[in-house]
């Protein structure tokens, strides 16, 4: 098969199998005649969508804002702890297993904590979704930063390159298929966090996120309303994976295995 | 320091590894300017270690290694700098290869002109003028190996080390390699130190050759290979090539045997 042939595979395929998903549903609810409070149709959630709009994009838009805001924060904390890992043996063993601490811990366990000692509910959202979301980017960044080939390390060191030469032009660089793995993770968890904070947060008013809106559709019943804004998480959290790829292979293609053209 | 110090002379060096393993017992090496010494041996004869203990990479355990009669490495003298060839090219996968050639001169601050020179002038010498552009993924095992020859040449080296640098190429690239190498060494004046458990590349490219034996990892001959530089590849049909590699590799299955009587240094016939 032939690169754009594949390439086309990997686009149609998926939204042949959506179609088919999607016309056996609205068949299925209109053949038992379903009533929309219990399974909406894909025509009832699309009109939905589209009369809600205002409300719904705006809740996504605070949504997806706490999510990247979140999301770059754990960026910059993640990268930063693994470059302090890197430094030496004794800093990672003595501190990574607080890391997996804040891993393993629920967020749903210690969100409630943040809510009440940050006092801006925004704030709060994000700080919960950092803490899931940076975990991933810590674990493969140090490990990235520490997968240098032997051999390469033995040549900067032969030609005498400081600390920060061989950070720079060989650790960084050998890390960022590593970096680019875990931040693929830490975008989907960032959404996910932002959502799961709101729910326990359980906030509304104008700021309202899309978790507000599904707590909220459910409460009064309104169905459709919450599979759609089911829907626009999904989207979302689509968008940021496919965002984060193509930025991956804007990176790496050049010269990375994974992203090498043909690399299926 | 005299100025005729020989570029390393190794005096009583032992490696003992952590778990106990005698990589080396003590050995004795000299190399002087101009020459091109090989490490011959079989596997776990210590000849990566001792070359690697050359290099400065590995400390030893015992006994001493002077670089131009200097107990260290000389820090930034031009005219006294090591380089090495390793067994894979160990080259920067993200970095096309003129940026890998420049790798060394950037580490060490020189002037994007003098480096930009440096690099071409590396690249020519092997033959892969026009291949700067390009990625190493891009390029042939071969080709990559001279891209990781070009990088050790970039910085003008007084002693070039090179670790079985073609033991991972098929038979026909490294005649090519070894031919070209001969030829650089002789155009650049080169020193060069190199290992290698191939008996026909180590009799085709050295003035001398270090025969070792393993367990524990020692030097058991010294022959120097008289044959006047340069050597064409009619020199790999002569019966001198023959005869070489015949008293070399008796040498090598002598020791392997664990006959110690071949422990005497003489010269070849």
């Amino acid at each position: 098969m032939s690169a754009a042939a594949a390439r086309t595979l990997r686009i149609v395929a998926p939204i042949a199998v959506a179609i088919v998903v999607l016309a056996a549903w609205q068949w299925l609810v209109t053949i038992h005649d379903v009533p929309a409070y219990l399974v909406p149709s894909p025509a009832r959630i699309a009109q939905t969508l589209w009369q809600d709009r205002v409300l719904l994009v705006d809740s996504l838009g605070v949504t997806l804002s706490i999510a990247l805001t979140a999301l770059a924060l754990a960026i910059v904390a993640g990268v930063a702890i693994a470059l302090l890992f890197a430094q030496s043996r004794l800093v990672e063993a003595s501190l990574f297993p607080y890391a997996i601490l804040l891993q393993v811990t629920p967020i749903v366990a210690i969100a409630p904590l943040i809510i009440i000692w940050v006092k801006d509910t925004r704030v709060a959202l994000m700080l919960c979704a950092v803490v899931v979301a940076v975990f991933p980017i810590i674990s493969n960044t140090t490990l990235g930063l520490r997968s240098v080939d032997p051999g390469l390390l033995d040549f900067f060191r032969m030609s005498r390159a400081t600390r920060w030469q061989t950070l720079t032009r060989l650790r960084i660089p050998s890390a960022l298929p590593y970096f680019f793995a875990g931040l693929r993770i830490a975008g989907g968890l960032a959404l996910i966090g932002a959502v799961v904070a709101e729910f326990i947060a359980g906030t509304g008013g104008n700021g309202a996120g899309l978790a507000y809106q599904i707590l909220l559709a459910g409460i009064q019943l309104n169905i459709p309303r919450l599979f759609a804004a089911l829907v626009l998480i999904t989207l979302a959290g689509v968008a940021i994976y496919l965002a984060i790829g193509a930025l991956a292979r804007m990176a790496l293609e050049r010269w990375h295995e994974s992203e090498l053209p043909g690399a299926d | 320091m005299s100025a005729a110090a020989p570029v390393v002379a190794v005096h009583a060096v032992a490696k003992t590894y952590a778990d106990g393993t005698r990589a080396l017992a003590p050995v004795d090496l000299i190399i002087r300017a101009g020459e091109f010494v090989t490490l011959l041996g079989p596997s776990g004869c210590g000849k990566t270690t001792l070359l690697r203990i050359v290099a400065d990479l590995l400390a030893p355990t015992q006994g001493q290694v002077t670089w131009w009669g200097d107990a260290r490495v000389p820090a930034a003298d031009p005219e006294r700098r090591l380089a090495m060839v390793f067994q894979s090219p160990t080259l920067m996968p993200w970095a096309r290869v003129a940026a890998n050639v420049r790798l060394p001169l950037d580490l060490a601050h020189v002037a994007p002109a003098d480096a930009a020179n440096a690099v071409s002038d590396a690249l020519a010498g092997v033959g892969l003028a026009s291949f700067a552009d390009r990625y190493p993924r891009e390029l042939s095992g071969g080709m990559q190996m001279r891209v990781s020859i070009a990088r050790a040449l970039a910085t003008a080296p007084s002693l070039l080390l090179m670790d079985e640098p073609f033991g991972a190429l098929d038979e026909f690239t490294r005649h090519k390699l070894d031919a070209d190498l001969a030829a650089l060494w002789l155009a650049r004046r080169l020193t060069v130190l190199f290992v290698t458990h191939s008996i026909q590349e180590a009799v085709f490219l050295s003035t001398r050759v270090v025969v070792m034996a393993a367990r524990p990892g020692r030097v058991i001959a010294d022959v120097a290979i008289p044959e006047a530089h340069p050597r064409g590849s009619a020199f790999r049909g002569s019966a001198t090539f023959a005869a070489l590699c015949e008293d070399l590799s008796t040498r090598v299955a002598r020791a392997a045997t664990g006959d110690r009587t071949s422990d005497v240094i003489q010269a070849s016939p």
